[in-house]
């Protein structure tokens, strides 16, 4: 049997125009510029007005698809990964799919908080291996304002709104994924809750809930510090390769601090764990595939290159995972 | 090395300061300017290196205090 390859053969993203500085948070609770800033290296995110996922994603897509011009019949494949959709029914992936008329292309939302573009990516590629189209979309898109408390200044300062696409397509002569590394860790689910909603129905006296995001930061924190550098060196002992090999770590957005710990722990130079955080926030399962985009704009990662890149990602669940990738 | 000391190498590590500053009076967040990501990481570091659970940060502001809660958990072993 004919064994395919995936690689990746574009990138895009979208934000909302509307950015929002940490000055401006100020208006609205009790924080700083300054307590922000030296805690997570956020200076600004992008809060949408209006705008729902779908049209973040949808936005994002059209971004990647255009860029090299890929014919949307051809797509079999939309995975968008989140945890804010506009609704669980339709999906946002439904929606994308109509937007873009991919009509031979089957389309569904995956749930994986901040780790959700990992493990779309990961289904994606698997899928797509054994699809009779060529094409399959994987879209990490948030729109993080709408789950938030904002009374709450321990987590509402923390995320933005965004999306980031990807288009892989299945090859006979090369493939871009060397190894992966997954986990869920369902115990420590509490540390990381969004969007609950309540058991209610004429049988079942109505249980209120809140549906506000909620983290417990130290919990997060030690999950992170201790998980992350264990999964990336996996990867990379599965992937036989050296960490001086990969180009470029890209780490979920979460939080500068954390980012800069993860490398510490790694003995790798920060250099090679990009950040954009400062201007997006957390944007969840959006940061990695609009960190990608950037990198792809700004020439610092070359599609078909064959530079190594670490992709990893963490979040509620709580879930985590890694890849490493040759693009 | 006593417990204290043990204490003080993680902190002047994490925090980037001088021994000088790291004694037992010392408060962390008032006078090490340490901040709650600092503050994970060197309990991190202390859970680690005595082999113990150091449950919640709170009521732990100084040297002292971490030396005494470290010493507490050790002893019930």
């Amino acid at each position: 049997m004919k064994t395919f390859g995936v690689t990746i053969q574009s990138t895009g993203r979208y934000v909302p125009d509307n950015e929002v500085y940490n000055e401006t948070l100020t208006q609205w609770m009790d924080t700083s510029d300054e307590w922000i800033r030296k805690r997570t290296g956020i200076r600004k995110r992008h809060l949408s007005i209006g705008e729902d996922t779908s049209d973040l994603c949808i936005r994002a897509s059209q971004d990647a698809l255009s860029k090299q011009d890929i014919d949307v019949s051809q797509i079999g494949l939309i995975i968008v990964a989140t945890m804010t959709p506009d609704s669980l029914s339709p999906s946002v992936a439904s929606k994308v799919q109509s937007a873009i008329n991919a009509r031979n292309a089957v389309a569904f939302d995956l749930s994986a908080a901040c780790s959700g573009f990992i493990y779309g990516l990961s289904a994606a590629e698997k899928m797509l291996r054994h699809m009779a189209y060529p094409y399959a979309l994987v879209i990490g898109g948030e729109v993080m304002s709408k789950t938030l408390d904002w009374n709450d200044r321990s987590t509402s300062v923390l995320f933005g709104d965004g999306a980031g696409a990807l288009v892989i397509k299945k090859r006979p002569d090369a493939d871009a994924f060397i190894a992966e590394d997954l986990h869920t860790d369902g115990e420590k689910g509490e540390a990381l809750v969004s969007g609950e909603q309540a058991v209610k129905s004429p049988v079942c006296a109505a249980d209120e809930k809140s549906g506000f995001l909620t983290m417990d930061g130290r919990a997060i924190f030690n999950f992170v510090t201790k998980s992350i550098p264990k999964s990336i060196s996996h990867v990379l002992a599965s992937g036989e390769t050296e960490p001086n090999e990969v180009d470029f770590y890209l780490l979920h957005q979460a939080n500068a601090r954390i980012i800069e710990i993860v490398a510490k722990k790694l003995y790798l130079s920060k250099n090679k764990f990009p950040m954009n955080i400062e201007n997006y926030g957390n944007t969840s399962a959006a940061s990695l595939p609009i960190l990608l985009d950037e990198m792809v704009e700004n020439g610092k990662v070359v599609l078909g290159s064959g530079q190594k890149i670490v992709l990893s990602a963490f979040g509620g669940g709580l879930t985590w995972g890694t890849l490493l990738i040759k693009v | 090395m006593t417990t204290f000391e043990q204490i003080q190498e993680i902190i002047v590590d994490q925090l980037d300061k001088e021994e000088s500053e790291v004694q037992l009076e010392t408060n962390f967040r008032d006078e090490l300017e340490a901040d709650s990501l600092d503050l994970f990481q060197i309990i991190n570091d202390i859970e680690d290196e005595f082999d113990i659970k150091i449950e919640s940060e709170e009521g732990l502001n100084t040297v002292k205090d971490l030396v005494d809660y470290v010493e507490k958990q050790v002893e019930a072993q």
